[in-house]
């Protein structure tokens, strides 16, 4: 073989390993992560070890798993969304109305309820795409703006009151337990989190979300308009927030204008924990969900360890600044092979 | 010469693929004014950036004051003497003349600002370079020409021994120039050394004693600027020919209309813009920086706005008010700022080939692979990209690398226009010769191409024709047979040839 033919081939198993490496930092970091804090858990917290515990864990990890996955669009094109927690609450009450305060049998209401609360949250993401584009306004000022307004329109929706009597077939469903340790609302969970795997690896859209958080001047020169996807993703984020206000229902049965207070965090939280960057263009879904994982497992285990309420939030925060710490670590490394 | 203020010796600065400085050994005197000469990508901004701090030098040195100079930050410079006047000023605009002048020491009282000495010192400050201006004033209240000023002042404020001043005439009207120099011969008799960059010719001789000219990075001459002509400068300048080492392709038959705009203005204030691009053709657009060349390729592009105009392609009147408009008539853009503008710096080389046109390799708005790995390889091929994968990142791939990306992703799409804004800056010579093959194929193939470039022999030696802009508008143009630098150059110094022909 010819000295050059072989230089050649030393380049491409280079290059192979670099990929190899990329992908095991970037996606698999982080679920090494989670898998050493299960570990540790385990081996250390009483009871953590359990069917039971790790159902509570699914249960409770469902509706944050499906905000943060929307979030995820946003996050990707380099914006937040601030609204999807109050966004969350107005869905709610618009769901809970639309299934006690008919007279419909459930098999119409419930579908009726899941479109009602789909459309009213893609709404709410619509406008604050459509604002943050057309009048160029930081989309951290818009939604916040719409936190506030959603806010208010769940409590006049509502009649400032919560909403309950939903239908008991529907309340069933919520409850239901599959295999053994799999709720019913966290395959909702990872239902949405497969489409939005899908979506953003597979498809055009994807691809533009991707390319318009990495350069969305570049974008735009290339003969696109990156507003339009750019609304689309804040829309997804709020179509989220709709489904994630039917999880609410199943999980807790009532309909209320104060739920989902601070619930933008945590989605925001699983998001940055799962290796998506802030400033757009990098990270995946799966990631994300792996985000929300450590997030809950940590909130447990502490939990069993006898941490109170005072002592969790003072180990998350820690957690979410040390991933972003990490995260920038892992960058300059990731840069560092691949300029070898 | 004895005691120089500044003394370079064989300084020399790479960044990737390109050698920006190269033994560059130079000495100025004491309250010399000292004229730094060069075309664009010369070395002389990153000269000014060495002696700034912005960057440390890879080799040689550098004693200035007597002492060895190695500044790792600005302000190592400022302590040290040396001030810089950058042509894009920088100012904190939301603060007060007098806040600007002295902020770096503001006077304090009890650990407070004492905004009475801090005005009092400005206004003195002021009254020194003779702007008339409250110390009070907030920056973003003035002109260019008032804000240029101020840093001049900012520079007597910290006794600099040396200061640097780059293309500051560049947006000043003729009066301001006049006060400018003023108050330059004013320091200069204070014993502070100038170091002057300009375009314009015509106005070094105000200021200069001595003149230095760079060409590639390299230093062709140091010479008294008294008895020096114009031509002679402009010779020292531009030096090299590139023909003969890039013979022009005869072959190429330039046949009917690929792009022509007519009357383009950009706003109510700039004047109007009319050119025309054959099929095969390529057309060199020369002026120089500033001279409206980008902002009428973007117009045309509808990357910005414009307020009248026809555009045609291929003889058809279009309509273009966006990037998109112009993709979808088979206009493409590859701007200055390649990495800024032109690249998703991040994504692999295969995702930025085919973001032009992701339709063409999608079924149902869903991504097909193969197909669109079998375009990006086959593009990768054609353009002789080097890299290992074309799942490699592009930020790590060399300038001409990058160019080669940007002119896939456009090739991909199929565009019959292609509007080039200096493809070749920050590109080694063979990579160079490269892209002009490149081109040139493209032309052969029917493609017009219009070719922004500020480097005149390179224009010289691929342009069927070359147009010249100065001022916003097209004040000339040369066809092959009559091309000559030395011409060229003179309609791009308008005002120097209207000077000096009379």
């Amino acid at each position: 073989m010819s000295e050059a033919a072989e230089v050649q081939r030393g380049r491409r198993a280079a290059a192979l390993w670099n990929d190899v490496l990329r992908f095991s930092m970037r996606e698999a970091g982080v679920a090494v992560a989670l898998v050493l804090i299960v570990l540790f858990f385990c081996l250390t917290a009483p009871y953590f070890a359990t069917p039971e515990n790790f159902l509570k864990i699914f249960v409770q990890i469902a509706i944050n798993t499906v905000l943060a996955s929307g979030m995820t669009f946003v996050i990707l094109t380099g914006g937040i969304d601030l609204s999807v927690g109050s966004v969350l609450a107005l869905c709610t009450v618009v769901g809970a109305l639309i299934m006690t305060d008919s007279d419909l049998p459930f098999i119409v209401s419930v579908p009726l309820a899941l479109l009602g609360c789909m459309g009213v949250g893609a709404l709410c993401g619509a406008i604050n795409g459509f604002v943050i584009e057309q009048w160029k306004v930081p989309s951290f000022i818009v939604t916040l703006g719409m936190l506030n307004v959603a806010s208010g329109a769940a409590r006049v929706t509502s009649n400032n009151s919560t909403i309950t009597g939903l239908p008991q077939p529907f309340i069933d469903f919520g409850n239901m337990i599959l295999w053994g340790v799999f709720p019913s609302i966290f395959l909702i969970a990872v239902g949405v989190i497969l489409i939005g795997w899908f979506i953003l690896r597979f498809t055009v859209f994807g691809r533009f979300i991707y390319a318009i958080g990495t350069n969305e001047e570049a974008v735009r020169l290339s003969g696109h308009a990156p507003r339009i996807y750019k609304i689309a993703a804040f829309t997804i984020s709020g179509l989220t927030a709709g489904i994630a206000a039917m999880v609410y229902l199943l999980r807790l049965n009532v309909g209320s204008p104060i739920a989902g207070v601070g619930y933008e965090l945590n989605a925001i939280a699983a998001v940055i924990i799962g290796g998506t960057s802030l400033a757009g263009g990098k990270g995946s879904i799966i990631g994300t969900l792996v985000g929300a994982c450590i997030l809950q497992v940590l909130s447990t285990g502490l939990q069993l360890f006898g941490a109170g309420d005072n002592v969790k939030p003072i180990v998350i925060g820690t957690v979410i600044v040390l991933a972003v710490v990490l995260d920038a670590y892992r960058d300059r490394f990731l840069r560092a092979i691949e300029s070898r | 010469m004895d005691d120089p203020i500044l003394s370079m010796k064989a300084v020399g600065k790479r960044f990737p693929g390109v050698i920006a400085l190269r033994g560059v050994s130079l000495e100025i005197g004491r309250g010399e004014g000292h004229v730094l000469l060069g075309e664009n990508g010369a070395g002389k901004s990153t000269l000014i950036n060495l002696l700034a701090g912005l960057y440390p030098a890879d080799e040689g040195e550098i004693v200035f004051d007597r002492e060895p100079y190695r500044p790792r930050t600005p302000t190592d410079a400022y302590r040290a003497g040396i001030r810089v006047v950058h042509q894009e000023l920088s100012m904190l605009s939301q603060m007060t003349v007098a806040e600007n002048l002295l902020f770096e020491s503001l006077p304090q009282r009890h650990g407070l600002v004492n905004y009475g000495e801090t005005n009092r010192r400005a206004a003195a400050l002021l009254e020194e370079v003779g702007l008339d201006a409250a110390p009070t004033t907030l920056v973003s209240r003035l002109g260019v020409a008032q804000m240029q000023l101020v840093e001049i002042a900012k520079a007597l404020c910290y006794d600099s021994k040396l200061l640097i001043l780059d293309e500051p005439t560049a947006t000043l009207t003729s009066k301001e120039v006049e006060r400018l120099f003023e108050i330059l011969r004013r320091l200069k008799a204070r014993a502070v050394t100038i170091l002057y960059i300009s375009h314009r010719l015509h106005e070094i001789a105000e200021i200069g004693d001595r003149v230095t000219v760079l060409r590639d990075g390299q230093l062709v001459a140091t010479q008294p600027l008294a008895g020096l002509t114009i031509p002679e400068i402009v010779h020292m300048m531009v030096g090299r020919s590139m023909e003969g080492e890039h013979a022009f392709r005869e072959d190429i038959a330039v046949s009917g209309e690929a792009l022509r705009v007519e009357g383009l203005r950009r706003t109510a204030k700039t004047p109007e813009v009319s050119l025309r691009v054959g099929k095969g053709e390529i057309v060199g657009v020369a002026g120089l920086v500033g001279s409206g060349r980008t902002e009428a390729a973007r117009a045309i592009f509808g990357a910005d706005p414009k307020i009248a105009g026809e555009i045609f392609v291929e003889g058809v009147r279009v309509d273009i008010s966006s990037p998109k408009d112009a993709v979808r008539h088979g206009l493409c853009l590859m701007t200055e700022d390649r990495k800024g503008q032109g690249l998703l710096l991040g994504m692999s080389c295969a995702h930025n080939i085919t973001v032009t046109d992701l339709k063409k390799i999608s079924r149902y708005g869903v991504l097909e692979r193969d197909a669109e790995r079998g375009a990006a390889t086959k593009l990768v091929e054609e353009l002789r990209i080097k890299t290992p994968s074309i799942d490699q990142v592009v930020r790590n791939f060399s300038g001409g690398n990058q160019q080669k990306v940007v002119i896939a992703k456009w090739l991909f799409r199929g565009s019959k226009v292609l509007i080039c804004d200096e493809p070749t800056r920050g590109i080694d010579v063979g990579a160079r010769a490269e892209i002009y093959d490149l081109l040139w194929n493209l032309a052969a193939e029917g493609r017009g191409v219009l070719f922004v470039s500020s480097d005149l022999p390179e224009l010289i030696a691929i342009s069927h024709r070359i147009i010249v802009f100065a001022k916003g508008r097209v004040v000339g143009e040369v066809p092959r047979a009559e091309f000559d630098q030395h011409r060229i150059l003179s309609l791009a110094y308008e005002e120097f040839a209207l000077e000096r022909s009379c």
